[in-house]
């Protein structure tokens, strides 16, 4: 996927006039915050379970290579196939080659955000195959050829009129006057056009939420249950995995998916949780004949024992995403790459660099609601801010907010000199704008005042006020 | 009797320059409390803009004044639950690689606090004699939340004043859009957020807006007033130390 993260504040003010979006977006809340709340509420175990997952998450992270080459072996030893690849390049090389071998023409996906940040379905299409996304949400942005705006709700950032509008413009065999008015009507019209899809489909591609490395299995959770017939009825399942998605037993897998749906949905447990192990076995009644699993490095074993390991704890339940005020006010496409919110603004600079995303970092309040509610207790400010660091070391900001930022240091490192500054500051802003009580413009901070006044100061700096004070009592 | 202890008031850069008010009831709300008060004069930010700007060595270096000037006191007491954060939970990682102000970092961490949770959680303060007579919602900043628990405090304090009613609004526990530079940096982002946040302080039916920071108080007051909103908007200090002066801004201010 090509990024566009550098127009990030173009993309974000678009996403601010768009009123479908905005629309939209108010059902994060509802639709997730709130369940997550009550959720976690429900379970008095919430911070022990975080503490366990971390633990298992360290130790993972910290055996890699031992954990992956057992997850590979047990894979083998179940007949199926492990294909390591460097970068998305080599992974969709991969898959192509698959196909290709075994003739395909259709390809059905579960939904997959490795496949987003292979660019898969553009890089199959290109080659003479047709990939059907089979969740929902990544049917409809697929239709609509946009990229998904959250990670588990790919289409999010759309109201019902939309997607009813698409259903229409792509449906066009089906009678023109149907209702499509509501999501059950959607969503069976989408059912009815897929079915067909599934059963013709060759090869069957889905991702995974965990690779477990004792019984080389590989596990996807979904409400829709698309991912089964997606991965069960094609000669081929192809699952795409990021290499950190490993846990060394499906004991680990069990803890951290009871963390996983509640933290994602609200949910106890997703409607399914699917374990694949190897192909289709002689005794088995159904079941695809091949078995693979693309495991993408993609820059990943490079954030191994620096600043960003503990990223790679992520479990992709995006609850940073849906606590996030900036993401809720301008929604995942403004990011302009594959992961969006907190933990895109973390990843996303580490796989397509900081030159690219040096604004994801620097677009946080830095409330500290994602750390919060992140079941994998990552320090998401904490790496945003050193993204922040590194970019300022490179001397990427621009130079105007450097030299403020410089003329300020000066006089704060300074206090004996800053009290002075200070106090004239006051005087003077507080002359101006006391007779208001307020600015309707101040130069250096057009960004403020566009949209909002600014408070006129009192007229003189606390310290002043202070030390005459301090004299008087002295002389009394 | 014991001795009372010796408390230094963090100004906090913004207090200074916009609002001497909130200082001065700091001072009063402390020597209620029994705290012998004093202002370091060697004082001017917590170094957050450099700090969250990427600018690790001017946050050290101001970290160093800060370490200095406030050295030898029993307490540090700051009106910002960000400003102390920034000392309480930020100066002992920002020395990570040296070793002799990390340890400085840390014991100036331990005795720093925020202003009501202060007075509540150390001073034990159970109650003011204030009185404000008006209708209420508070803002629970993100830092003194999150950072320092800061959340009961301000609500037990703010029960005992005479005349006022607290009415919470929805998502008192959400970001403002301030975030400091973010403000102006991604003005449009922080305008939408702060609509949502005063679209819920009107909701709750409150004429006073509360909370224990000035930049967000700035950026709240600041988005009320561009929509023509009269809601009064205060630091919290000011109502529980029962000072009077203009809210912020309103008219009258500069004088």
């Amino acid at each position: 996927m090509k990024p566009t993260s550098r127009a990030f504040k173009a993309n974000a003010r678009h996403a601010l006039g768009d009123p479908n979006l905005q629309r939209a977006m108010v059902n994060l809340r509802t639709g997730f915050a709130e369940r997550r709340a009550h959720a976690v509420a429900q379970l008095p175990e919430w911070e022990e379970l975080r503490e366990q997952a971390v633990a298992i998450k360290k130790d993972t992270l910290a055996h890699l290579d031992f954990y992956l080459e057992a997850f590979e072996r047990n894979v083998i030893a179940n007949d199926g196939q492990v294909h390591w690849c460097r970068d998305a390049a080599e992974a969709n090389e991969t898959v192509l080659a698959i196909c290709r071998r075994l003739g395909a023409k259709t390809v059905t996906k579960g939904k997959s955000m490795i496949g987003e940040e292979m660019g898969v379905n553009d890089y199959l299409e290109a080659n003479g195959i047709t990939p059907v996304e089979t969740d929902l949400g990544e049917y409809i942005i697929q239709i609509r050829h946009e990229p998904p705006s959250h990670i588990i709700a790919p289409a999010v950032h759309l109201v019902k009129e939309q997607i009813a509008q698409s259903f229409r413009e792509t449906h066009r065999d089906l009678d023109a006057t149907r209702p499509l008015n509501d999501s059950r009507q959607m969503c069976d019209e989408a059912r009815a056009v897929l079915r067909p899809r599934f059963l013709a489909a060759d090869v069957g591609i889905t991702g995974a939420n965990f690779l477990v490395a004792e019984t080389g299995s590989s596990i996807i959770v979904t409400n829709e249950g698309n991912g089964d017939l997606t991965q069960t009825l094609p000669k081929a399942h192809i699952v795409l995995a990021s290499l950190e998605k490993v846990v060394p037993t499906l004991e680990d897998a069990a803890t951290i998916l009871r963390l996983l749906a509640r933290s994602a949905t609200g949910q106890e447990f997703s409607s399914y949780t699917t374990v694949s192990t190897g192909p289709r076995r002689r005794d088995d009644a159904d079941g695809p004949g091949e078995y693979h699993v693309v495991l993408l490095d993609n820059g990943r074993s490079a954030l191994l024992g620096g600043e960003f390991e503990d990223m790679l704890r992520c479990i992709r339940c995006a609850a940073c995403l849906n606590h996030c005020p900036v993401y809720r006010a301008i929604g995942g496409q403004s990011y302009g790459w594959v992961y969006p919110g907190p933990m895109g603004s973390v990843l996303t600079p580490s796989l397509i660099g900081i030159e690219q995303a040096g604004n994801l970092p620097n677009a946080s309040t830095f409330c500290g609601q994602c750390e919060s509610v992140c079941p994998m207790k990552i320090p998401l400010p904490k790496m945003m801010r050193h993204w922040r660091e590194c970019e300022f070391q490179r001397h990427l900001p621009p130079p105007a907010y450097r030299l403020g930022l410089a003329v300020w240091g000066f006089f704060a490192r300074r206090p004996a000199l800053y009290r002075r500054i200070a106090d004239v500051g006051a005087r003077v802003l507080g002359y101006v704008g006391g007779g208001r009580g307020r600015f309707r413009a101040l130069p250096v901070a057009t960004g403020w005042t566009r949209t909002r006044d600014m408070p006129s100061p009192e007229g003189r700096s606390f310290m002043s006020l202070w030390a005459e004070r301090q004299a008087q009592r002295k002389s009394r | 009797m014991t001795e009372k202890p010796r408390v230094a008031l963090f100004v906090t850069c913004l207090v200074d320059l916009f609002r001497p008010t909130v200082g001065f009831a700091a001072v009063k709300l402390l020597e209620d409390a029994g705290c012998a008060v004093e202002v370091p004069r060697l004082q001017s930010c917590c170094g957050q803009p450099a700090y969250n700007s990427g600018d690790r060595k001017s946050a050290q270096a101001i970290a160093r004044t800060v370490i200095a000037a406030f050295a030898g006191f029993d307490y540090v007491v700051a009106p910002s639950g960000s400003c102390a954060g920034m000392i309480k939970v930020h100066y002992p990682a920002l020395f990570a690689d040296d070793r002799a102000s990390a340890d400085q970092a840390r014991e100036l961490a331990d005795r720093t606090y925020e202003l009501i949770s202060f007075l509540v959680d150390v001073m034990k303060v159970e109650r003011v004699t204030a009185r404000y007579d008006g209708v209420a919602t508070y803002h629970d900043s993100c830092s003194g939340l999150r950072e320092l628990g800061v959340k009961s405090q301000p609500r037990q304090l703010l029960a005992s004043v005479a005349g006022l009613t607290l009415k919470e609004m929805r998502d008192c526990e959400v970001c403002c859009g301030f975030g400091g530079t973010f403000a102006i940096k991604y003005g449009d982002i922080s305008d939408k957020i702060v609509e949502e946040k005063t679209g819920n302080i009107r909701a709750s039916g409150a004429d006073t807006l509360l909370a224990g920071d000035m930049g967000c108080l700035l950026n709240m007051a600041g988005k009320l007033e561009r929509a023509g909103d009269r809601t009064k908007v205060r630091h919290v200090a000011e109502v529980l130390a029962g000072v009077a002066a203009p809210a912020l801004g309103e008219p009258g201010n500069g004088e």
